[in-house]
């Protein structure tokens, strides 16, 4: 099933609606087989991506393609793809058996094997023995399921998911990711998921696109969203995330020296165009990347000395903002539990010293 | 914790009033206090209608003598009223043309209310309103405008001879079961519109999308969906046309001939010229009967539809 073509393609897609452009001359390429997250606050144009790919909305210009069909003529009941809604859109005067084979009524399949199907689906759903219920003696994250199942049963090319998980408490939506990435891994059928949720979207996803104002920032996978950002607005979506205005002073070699706003003057490997003699840019480090301790550490790492003012308590882990001279904001610093309630607690205005590795540093354009 | 609990709420009762108790008593019930709500309503009903309703009961087990009422129990009038031919053929022909003139309203007015639903963005209140206005004017006008339209020389028969579509005026458009159909589907449009414009609107425009990602195109998505969660609309609206114009006797009157006369007018010539109130009433109720029995085999055969669908 996973190959690496392209299945699913959005090419210059623009859509208005009036005078607000929902979707700016967007294009990116999903492959065949891929959970695919389009990530982005609410309002970013991700709902309408996906019902444009659907078929609710047709794009203003541009083409979308699914398994090299352009798709402008294709009206949503010909459309290789289902859709999961948001609110699920369980028919509620059907019950649970009728909701799923209701794709299948006038498929030309025979009872027994429609039978078969739907029990199959509420198998797979683990929701066995449920074909009888209405939707309204269904739970939240029962509904969602009869409705990946009424979806599912089509056998679609590709399943577009509408923030199916948005309505669900935290449990349970941890659950489902879990059921959902292992259901996308055994029908190996192409997952489109809309979400705004940035850790949900790093939980499911092969990759994802981060949209804002109907752009897409960027489109890779988790890891390097996480790890190599390519803007101070994907970086600050993605995770927790410090940032440090810098002058670059020299480049050389592929190292830059940096006189930072609080870190001091730096020295460290950059590649990109924008780091040029002169430029400004930011720096980004992760709280994570950040070594908090109350001497000066001896290990030739570089360093600097702060001030704690407050600390957030996340249970598995604590954040601690620590203020330090020449940063418009504390720096977040993040400790694990032991390390806060250790021999010498940290209390507030105690003087810190911060190290980080040099690899930890994240050098972002300017915006 | 729960010591003190209980020790706070136990000696509340024994000290509070009789008519702390009544209040609370009140709070509690969900019947006493929809009771309530429904008083004002329920005065008026009483009044005006279950004491003339009682009234009229008693008096169908009556005899008429003359000027005068035999209060002997008998079930003579009923026995009558449904032995009789003509009063079993009016009953009849109330029932059929009140049918076809359901049909033909909630027919009619389906579309209407769909496209108010679906397809108008804005002022859609302004649009039932529009649809209601025939109701500004009075009953009676209204049909005296329908006899102008239908009449012997009237607007259609007219309007299809200029265009020399006829040589001779259609007959059956006036004074007829036809006439009759006509004036009061349009007289009870606004009845129908209104009930299944509300089930239309309520239904949630995501259901409509999931059926048709599901592979229904227009006239399979309407039949699976849209249909049937309009159902309690045409229900009701069925009902709320039916109902009333089994008893009408206004239209017939003036626009249904002798071809087109229903039960009521001769339930009305009973109470007049006729001058056996016993016998009227019998036939009131022997009308409501038929009506309740039909209407209840109605809602029962719908529901059992819709169960059977899912």
């Amino acid at each position: 099933m996973t190959n690496n073509d392209a299945f699913v393609s959005l090419a210059d897609v623009s859509k208005h609606f009036g005078s607000v452009v929902a979707v700016d001359h967007l294009s990116f390429t999903i492959n065949s087989g891929e959970f695919f997250s389009l990530l982005g606050p609410s309002g970013c144009g991700k709902t309408t991506v996906l019902r444009m790919l659907g078929g609710f909305e047709s794009p203003t210009t541009g083409e979308v393609y699914i398994d090299g069909v352009p798709m402008s003529e294709v009206p949503p009941h010909h459309r290789p793809t289902n859709m999961v809604f948001q609110n699920y859109a369980i028919f509620p005067h059907l019950n649970v058996r009728a909701n799923i084979a209701y794709g299948l009524r006038y498929d030309k399949i025979e009872k027994a094997e429609v039978a078969r199907r739907v029990e199959e689906a509420l198998e797979m759903v683990k929701l066995p023995g449920f074909g009888k219920r209405r939707s309204n003696e269904l739970s939240g994250g029962q509904r969602q399921r009869v409705a990946l199942a009424r979806a599912l049963i089509k056998r679609p090319k590709v399943l577009l998911l509408d923030e199916p998980l948005g309505a669900l408490d935290k449990k349970l939506r941890e659950e489902m990711q879990l059921e959902l990435r292992a259901l996308q891994e055994s029908v190996g059928i192409t997952f489109i998921f809309v979400t705004h949720d940035q850790e949900e979207a790093l939980t499911l996803s092969s990759r994802i696109a981060v949209m804002a104002r109907g752009k897409a920032l960027q489109v890779a996978s988790p890891k390097d969203l996480y790890n190599h950002p390519v803007s101070v607005e994907v970086a600050d979506f993605i995770g927790q995330m410090n940032f440090v205005k810098a002058q670059v002073m020299d480049v050389r070699n592929g190292e830059a020296l940096l006189d930072t706003a609080g870190l001091g003057k730096i020295t460290t490997s950059a590649s990109s165009d924008f780091v040029r003699k002169g430029a400004a840019i930011i720096v980004a480090i992760r709280p994570e990347k950040l070594l908090l301790s109350a001497e000066r550490g001896s290990d030739g790492r570089a360093s600097v000395q702060g001030t704690i003012k407050t600390s957030t308590y996340l249970g598995d882990r604590n954040h601690i903002y620590v203020s330090v001279d020449g940063c418009e904001k504390p720096l977040a610093v993040a400790t694990p539990e032991a390390q806060a309630s250790g021999e010498k607690p940290l209390d507030r205005e105690s003087t810190v010293w911060l190290s980080w590795a040099d690899n930890a540093l994240i050098l972002l354009p300017h915006d | 914790m729960i010591e003190t609990t209980i020790e706070v709420s136990a000696p509340a009762p024994r000290s509070r009033s009789w008519r702390g108790r009544l209040y609370a008593w009140y709070l509690s019930s969900d019947a006493l206090k929809g009771f309530t709500l429904l008083s004002p309503t329920l005065l008026v009903m009483g009044f005006t209608m279950c004491i003339p309703f009682g009234i009229m009961v008693v008096m169908s087990f009556w005899t008429q003598i003359g000027f005068e009422f035999d209060t002997v129990f008998t079930l003579g009038n009923y026995a009558e009223a449904i032995e009789k031919p003509v009063y079993r053929a009016l009953l009849l022909r109330s029932l059929t043309i009140s049918s076809i003139c359901t049909v033909v309203t909630v027919l009619v007015s389906y579309p209407m209310a769909y496209y108010v639903a679906f397809h108008v963005r804005k002022r859609k209140m302004a649009w039932i309103i529009l649809m209601t206005v025939p109701f500004f004017s009075s009953y009676l006008l209204r049909i005296f405008a329908w006899k102008v339209i239908l009449g012997y020389n009237g607007v259609i028969n007219s309007g299809l001879k200029g265009l020399g579509l006829i040589e001779q005026p259609l007959a059956f458009l006036l004074y007829s079961p036809t006439a009759v159909v006509i004036t009061l589907a349009h007289a009870w449009a606004a009845f129908a519109i209104l009930p299944i414009f509300i089930s239309l609107e309520k239904i949630d425009r995501s259901l409509l999308e999931a059926a048709t990602d599901l592979g229904d195109g227009p006239v399979k998505r309407f039949l699976g969906i849209t249909l049937p969660l309009s159902m309690p609309g045409v229900i009701v609206a069925s009902l709320m046309i039916f109902i009333p114009t089994v008893g009408d006797y206004v239209t017939p009157t003036l626009v249904g001939g002798p071809d087109g006369l229903m039960i009521a007018n001769l339930i009305q010539a009973q109470f007049g010229l006729i001058n056996n109130w016993p016998m009227g009433a019998a036939l009131a109720f022997d009308m409501m009967l038929v009506v309740a029995v039909i209407s209840l085999l109605y809602i029962w055969l719908t529901r059992k539809a819709m169960e059977n669908i899912a």
